[in-house]
C-alpha cells in the first residue's frame, strides 16, 4: 500500500518547482499549507528563489497575509522574552527556552515564517518553584485550577501546567526534562542543562545546544500523541538538521549524543522521515552508529505506514483510508509509552468520568 | 448561468464561484434556503459553476447541514471553509446570514495585505467616504439609502485599503438590514430588492439588499479615501455634523479594524496617511433625508 506525497511536501522537498505550479496546484498547495500551518515558510521559499514577482497576485496575497502574522507573532514573542529577562534577573539564574522561542533568539533559519504558540522554558527540578513563583509575580498564572490535574502535573509530567499571562495572554510552559518522568527513555535532564548555551545580546536567556535542540524536536514529535502539527514538526526537523550540517557538525555527532541522552529512537525516526519526506540522505553508515533500540524489521514497516500518513497535513487531500487509523494508533501508542499501564488505567478512568459529567472540557 | 435551476445545479454539485472585488469564493450547499438567497441577490454577479478551469479559489465554502444524525432530522446549518467550522451551527433559516457573515470572516481574519476595518464605504466622484461605526449607529441604514441616491457602494461592512496603493478596495456585498431598519428602507425605497430574511438570529431580524448593478459592475475600481465620517443614528435628535480631531479619528478606526494589531509600523502608516489627507466629521441624524443632503454636499479634501 504506497503512499503518494502531498503537493504540499513535494514543494518543500523541491521535487516539483515553484515556477511550474499550475493555478489549480497552486490552489491545493495553499490550502495544504494553511493547514499545516507553512503557509508563511512557502512565503519564504518563494522569497529564497526570487520568485516573489512572478506568483499569481492572487497567491501572492495569501503568502504575504501568512507572512505579515508571522512576523507579528514574532515581534509578540520577543516581547514577551524582553519581559522573561526580567523574570530571570529576579531570579538571579537564566531561563532556557525550548523549540520555537529559541530558534528565534538564536536567530535560526528555523524561525523564519514559521508559526509560535507558546513559550517552552526548562529550568532545573529544583529551580521549578522558584521560578514558578517569580512568573506568578511578573503577571502569569495557571490556567489549570483542576486539583487532580495539578497533581497528575506535578507528580508526573516533565511541566508544570501552563502558565497565561493575565494581561498579554501569553502562555508559558514550565518545564524541568523534556519528556515525562513515567517514560522509560526520560533522559537525565543535567546532561541538557550542562550544554545549553548563552545567547548574544539576551542576558538571562540561554538555548539547549544545537545538537540538543534537533534531539529536542524530534523527541517531543515522536513521543506526541497529538500529530497534527506533525508536518510542520518534521519540516522544522529537516531545517535544524540543515543548519546543524551547515556548522560544520556531522549527523554522526548528532547520533552519537542521541546515544549518550538515550534518545535513539525519536532520533532515528527524525532521520528516517525526514529523509522520505524531504528528500534529505543519511548512510547506512551513520545509521550503524546508533548503540541499540531502534526498531527493525516488521516493526519498523508497521511504523512507516504509521508514521509516513499521520506526519501528513491535517487535509482532505493528504488522507488516504489509512490516515485516520494511523493517527489513532499512534496516539493509543504516545500514551502507551508515556505511562505504565498501572497508572495509564486508572488515568483514563478518572479522565473520561470527568468527561462524562462534563466536569471538564477537552 | 444565473437563473435559479442553474445555481441550484451547481451548489449541489460541484459548487458555484463567487467574485467578490479581489476575492473569488467556491460555495457548496444543499440548503434551499441558498439558493434562493443567492439567486436573489447576486443576480448581477457573475456567477460561474465551479470546474478545474475556475483558476484559484481564495476560499472553499461550504454551508451543511448539521445534527446529531448528520443531515437526517436536522435543522442546524454550519459555516465551512476548506472543511474547518469556524463559528457553532446555526438554526437552517439563518443560513443565508449565517453565510454572509462566514464569507466576511475569511477576509477579515486571513487577508493581512490589506487594513480591514469594520465600516461601510461608499464612493462618489472618485473619492470614499468611510464609515466606521459600532453595530446600532445606523451605519447600514445610512448606507442603504446611500447607495440609491447615486453613491457607489464599495462595502457594507468591510473597508479594505491597500497598503501597497492606499486605496480601497471594493468587496460589494449585499447590504445587511436589522430589525426596523428593513421597513424603513423598504418604504423609502420599494424597489429595492430584498433577499429572504433570517428571524431572531442573534442581532435580530437580518435581512439583505441587492447592491446596485453599478457597485457590482464596477467593482474592481479601486479609490482612494477623502472623507472619513463617524455616523450616529439618535432618534429625535437634531442634525449635527462637526469636523472631528484627527488624532481621535485615528485611534476610533484602529479601534474598530480587525487585523490593525497585525500589521504593526505598516498598519499605523498606511492609517496616518489615510486620516492626514482624509477630511473627518462626526456626524449625528435622525432624518435620512437631511443625511443624504449633507453626504451630497461634502466638501472635498484640499
Amino acid at each position: 500500500m504506497s503512499f503518494s506525497m502531498p503537493l504540499v511536501i513535494k514543494v518543500f522537498s523541491g521535487q516539483i518547482t515553484i515556477s511550474s505550479l499550475s493555478n489549480i496546484e497552486w490552489d491545493l498547495l495553499i490550502r495544504q499549507a494553511k493547514k499545516a500551518m507553512l503557509l508563511a515558510k512557502l512565503y519564504y521559499l518563494v522569497e529564497q528563489q526570487k520568485l516573489l514577482d512572478d506568483i499569481p497576485s492572487s497567491v501572492l496575497r495569501h503568502l504575504k497575509s501568512a507572512q505579515v502574522h508571522s512576523e507579528k507573532q514574532l515581534n509578540d514573542l520577543l516581547w514577551e522574552i524582553r519581559h522573561l529577562q526580567i523574570v530571570a534577573k529576579n531570579l538571579g539564574h537564566s531561563l532556557i527556552l525550548l523549540k520555537g522561542a529559541a530558534y528565534a533568539i538564536a536567530e535560526l533559519n528555523t524561525a523564519k515564517g514559521r508559526v509560535f504558540s507558546d513559550i517552552d522554558i526548562l529550568v532545573s527540578f529544583d529551580d521549578i518553584a522558584n521560578t514558578e513563583s517569580q512568573l506568578m509575580l511578573n503577571g502569569w498564572v495557571s490556567c489549570n485550577l483542576d486539583t487532580y490535574d495539578q497533581h497528575y502535573y506535578r507528580k508526573w509530567m516533565h511541566e508544570i501546567p501552563a502558565m497565561r499571562h493575565m494581561i498579554r495572554g501569553s502562555v508559558v510552559d514550565l518545564h524541568h526534562n523534556i519528556l515525562p518522568r513515567t517514560v522509560k527513555a526520560c533522559p537525565n535532564a543535567d546532561l541538557l542543562l550542562n550544554q545549553s548555551i548563552r545567547l548574544l545580546d539576551h542576558e538571562g536567556i540561554k538555548s539547549l545546544s544545537p545538537v540538543d535542540r534537533i534531539i529536542h524536536s524530534a523527541t517531543h514529535l515522536f513521543y506526541d500523541g497529538e500529530l497534527e502539527h506533525g508536518c510542520r514538526d518534521i519540516v522544522d526537523l529537516f531545517s535544524l538538521i540543515n543548519e546543524y550540517l551547515q556548522q560544520g557538525e556531522t549527523i554522526a555527532n548528532l547520533i552519537e549524543r542521541a546515544n549518550e541522552l538515550g534518545l535513539q529512537k525519536p532520533v532515528f525516526y527524525a532521520l528516517r522521515y525526514v529523509s522520505q519526506t524531504l528528500k534529505f540522505s543519511v548512510s547506512e553508515e551513520d545509521i550503524e552508529k546508533f548503540d541499540n533500540n531502534i526498531p527493525s524489521g516488521l516493526m519498523l514497516s508497521m511504523m512507516d505506514f504509521l508514521f509516513i500518513r499521520a506526519l501528513m497535513p491535517d487535509h482532505i487531500s493528504c488522507n488516504d483510508f489509512w490516515t485516520g487509523l494511523a493517527r489513532w494508533l499512534l496516539y493509543i501508542r504516545s500514551h502507551w509509552l508515556r505511562m505504565p499501564i498501572y497508572q495509564l488505567i486508572p488515568h483514563l478512568f478518572r479522565k473520561s468520568y470527568k468527561r462524562i459529567t462534563s466536569k471538564e472540557k477537552y | 448561468m444565473n437563473n435559479k435551476i442553474n445555481i441550484k445545479k451547481s451548489l449541489t454539485s460541484t459548487g458555484i464561484v463567487l467574485k467578490l472585488g479581489f476575492v473569488k469564493y467556491r460555495i457548496r450547499s444543499k440548503l434551499p434556503d441558498l439558493v434562493e438567497s443567492l439567486s436573489v441577490l447576486y443576480d448581477d454577479y457573475n456567477l460561474s459553476n465551479y470546474s478545474e478551469n475556475s483558476g484559484f479559489i481564495d476560499f472553499h465554502v461550504d454551508i451543511k447541514e448539521v445534527g446529531v444524525f448528520g443531515s437526517l432530522f436536522s435543522n442546524q446549518a454550519q459555516f465551512f471553509l476548506d472543511n474547518f467550522a469556524p463559528f457553532s451551527s446555526l438554526p437552517r433559516q439563518h443560513a443565508p446570514a449565517m453565510i454572509e457573515w462566514g464569507m466576511n470572516w475569511c477576509v477579515s481574519s486571513q487577508i493581512n495585505t490589506h487594513l480591514i476595518v469594520h465600516a461601510a464605504v461608499v464612493e462618489k466622484n472618485g473619492l470614499a467616504a468611510i464609515l466606521p461605526a459600532p453595530p446600532g449607529s445606523g451605519k447600514s441604514t445610512l448606507t442603504a439609502s446611500l447607495i440609491q441616491e447615486g453613491w457607489r457602494l464599495l462595502s457594507d461592512e468591510l473597508t479594505l485599503i491597500s497598503l501597497d496603493t492606499q486605496q480601497v478596495s471594493p468587496f460589494p456585498r449585499p447590504v445587511s438590514l436589522k430589525n426596523e431598519s428593513i421597513d424603513v428602507i423598504k418604504n423609502r425605497y420599494p424597489n429595492v430588492i430584498f433577499g429572504p430574511i433570517s428571524s431572531d438570529t442573534t442581532k435580530g431580524n437580518v435581512c439583505h439588499i441587492k447592491p446596485p448593478l453599478l457597485s457590482v459592475k464596477n467593482q474592481d475600481d479601486v479609490c482612494p479615501v477623502g472623507w472619513v465620517i463617524f455616523p450616529q443614528y439618535q432618534a429625535g435628535a437634531t442634525t449635527e455634523f462637526v469636523k472631528f480631531n484627527k488624532a481621535r479619528a485615528l485611534m476610533d478606526v484602529a479601534e474598530n479594524s480587525f487585523n490593525y494589531s497585525r500589521l504593526g509600523v505598516s498598519g499605523f502608516n498606511v492609517l496616518k496617511d489615510i486620516i492626514n489627507k482624509a477630511n473627518c466629521y462626526k456626524f449625528r441624524y435622525s432624518q435620512l433625508d437631511e443625511a443624504i443632503k449633507i453626504f451630497s454636499e461634502l466638501e472635498r479634501p484640499s
